[in-house]
């Protein structure tokens, strides 16, 4: 069972320079946007904070906006609303496919983007009762110092296992933060490190604002896709989630982008993937992705599926979606 | 830290003093007596929970009472009206949508707010919206039956 919720206090500032403000203020202060990932985990006692900040009611946070530039997201738009929105289900299909993949609909609702892209990794031996992790010594990535999964390793292995990653990653996506010195803007990929207990490049004092989106181009579409393999169909995290846009040129050749979820402690942009001309022969090009995949995730053993099931799924997801999407800008 | 929340539960104002780590689940629960909402796993997981807010189904033990201030909730004993049966819940009766009934609050709640949203859903909305809810009795099909004799009962 679950510990009880352990007590904090809660501040809910209106603007994004009070939050900034209170978390400078409180070294050990919590973000709350939805609650769906971080409330989970404090109930199995995996969050210590006495001080937690409550970011919906910012108003700020939860504008979306189709401008000349793109299209930005406020980092507290709900996934529900995401998934809803027709132009992004036109102009960025991965994105909402991803945002429908997430949890229920119920979670949907009130989770949102920001959270997403900062929920915490996870792993089998950390995403357990308090009990549960005491009897076996706890792990590396809280209060303990091995790993169960690579116990000659000197770094945790929990898997990121946010869905909208990938998919925000392969359109281009930034980031906007805000800090106490003001805004920065990186690209989304940079957010991440390699490292499952130490995952986001981002200051205790930063929050994320919004997301923004390069403009969808009718003369240059990118067509785009996202899909998970999951344990159950209904709510689950990605054993693997692989997201992949392509742009064809004027020539015929076709550019892919390939981002990958749920296998390492960072999604990530695949790298070296070659554009697909026609005289390639498709089935050449997509058994050389399939090498390309298997090589760069690396799953460890953190889901109940074997590591090796899921590097195979990934290959076979990208295989899929590229085929899709190929097929479909040829004909389109 | 206590603050001052006000809120409508099932179309009555309340307003209390909650603890800031109070969960929606437990002061409908333990603070408002409204048992009929269930806890059936360690946070977010199965469902069992689920109630309305401003007529949004959202599972209540990962939301905070504090959150709630000037929202409606809406729970499964704000259903019966006047001690008529809603229409999922006459349905789920009828039906045999429900066995032992520990989901079966959170199941309604969760239909409900599908059918005043799509009240003609097809199997597949209807698997959709109940996809964040777990029955251990059922194995569903009496469920969803029960779910789409409602909304046939409602046009
Ligand atoms: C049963 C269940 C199933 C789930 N399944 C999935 C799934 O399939 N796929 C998936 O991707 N997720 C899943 N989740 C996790 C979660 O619902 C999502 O990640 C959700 O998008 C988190 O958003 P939130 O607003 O609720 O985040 P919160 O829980 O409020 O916050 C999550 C983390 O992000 C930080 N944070 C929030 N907003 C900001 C911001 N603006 N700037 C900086 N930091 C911020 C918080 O401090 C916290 O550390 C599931 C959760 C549950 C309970
Ligand atoms: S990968 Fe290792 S250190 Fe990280 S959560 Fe799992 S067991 Fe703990
Ligand atoms: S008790 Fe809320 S989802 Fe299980
Ligand atoms: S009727 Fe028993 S859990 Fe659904």
């Amino acid at each position: 069972m679950s510990e009880p919720m352990p007590p904090f206090e809660l501040s809910r500032p209106q603007t994004v320079g009070q939050a900034v403000k209170a978390l400078n203020a409180l070294p050990e202060g919590r973000l709350i946007a939805g609650g769906t990932d971080l409330i989970a985990n404090m109930r199995r006692g995996l969050v210590e904070s006495k001080n937690l900040i409550d970011i919906s009611a910012i108003a700020e946070l939860h504008e979306m906006e189709f401008g000349k530039d793109g299209l930005r997201i406020g980092a507290g738009v709900t996934l529900r609303e995401i998934c809803n929105d027709m132009r992004i289900r036109a102009d960025y299909p991965a994105i909402a496919q991803a945002s429908d993949g997430v949890a229920g609909p119920g979670h949907r609702a009130a989770a949102t983007i920001g959270g997403n892209l900062c929920q915490d990794t996870r792993c089998i031996y950390y995403n357990q009762s308090h009990w549960w992790r005491k009897s076996n010594g706890f792990c590396l990535k809280f209060k303990g110092d091995i790993c169960h999964v690579a116990p000659t390793g000197r770094r945790c292995r929990a898997a990121f296992s946010g869905d909208l990653a990938p998919a925000l990653i392969v359109h281009g996506t930034n980031i906007q933060i805000a800090g106490p010195g003001g805004t920065r803007r990186v690209a989304i990929a940079e957010l991440y490190n390699e490292d499952g207990s130490d995952y986001l490049r981002l200051a205790p004092d930063e929050i994320i604002i919004a997301v923004h989106l390069p403009a969808f181009n009718p003369m240059a579409p990118v067509v785009s896709a996202y899909e998970k393999v999951r344990m159950r169909g209904a709510i689950d995290y990605p054993l693997a989630g692989v997201a992949v846009s392509c742009r064809r040129s004027n020539t015929g050749e076709a550019e892919l982008q390939i981002a990958v979820t749920g296998t390492n402690s960072a999604p990530f942009l695949l790298k070296n993937v070659s554009p697909f001309n026609a005289g390639d022969g498709l089935d050449n090009y997509l058994a050389d992705l399939s090498k390309l995949i298997q090589k760069q995730v690396s799953p460890q053993r953190t889901t109940t599926a074997a590591a090796h099931y899921r590097r195979l799924t990934a290959a076979a997801v990208a295989q899929r979606l590229a085929r899709k999407l190929l097929l479909e800008s040829s004909s389109g | 830290m206590k603050r001052l929340i006000r809120l409508e539960i099932n179309g009555r104002k309340h307003e209390d003093a909650v603890a800031d780590n109070l969960l929606l689940v437990d002061y409908l629960r333990e603070a408002k007596k409204l048992t009929g909402t269930k806890k059936g796993c360690d946070g977010g997981e199965c469902g069992a929970c689920t109630v309305l807010i401003d007529g949004v189904a959202r599972p209540s033990c990962i939301t905070l009472a504090a959150t709630c201030d000037g929202h409606k909730i809406e729970t499964i004993e704000g259903q019966a009206k006047n001690g008529r049966l809603s229409a999922l819940q006459r349905s789920f009766h009828e039906n045999l949508g429900t066995q032992c009934g520990f989901c079966t609050p959170g199941m309604i709640m969760a239909a409900e707010a599908l059918l005043r949203q799509n009240p003609e859903p097809n199997e597949d909305a209807i698997r959709s919206a109940l996809g964040g809810n777990l029955c251990r009795c059922t194995g569903y099909v009496k469920i969803i039956k029960s779910v789409r004799a409602a909304a046939g009962a409602k046009t």
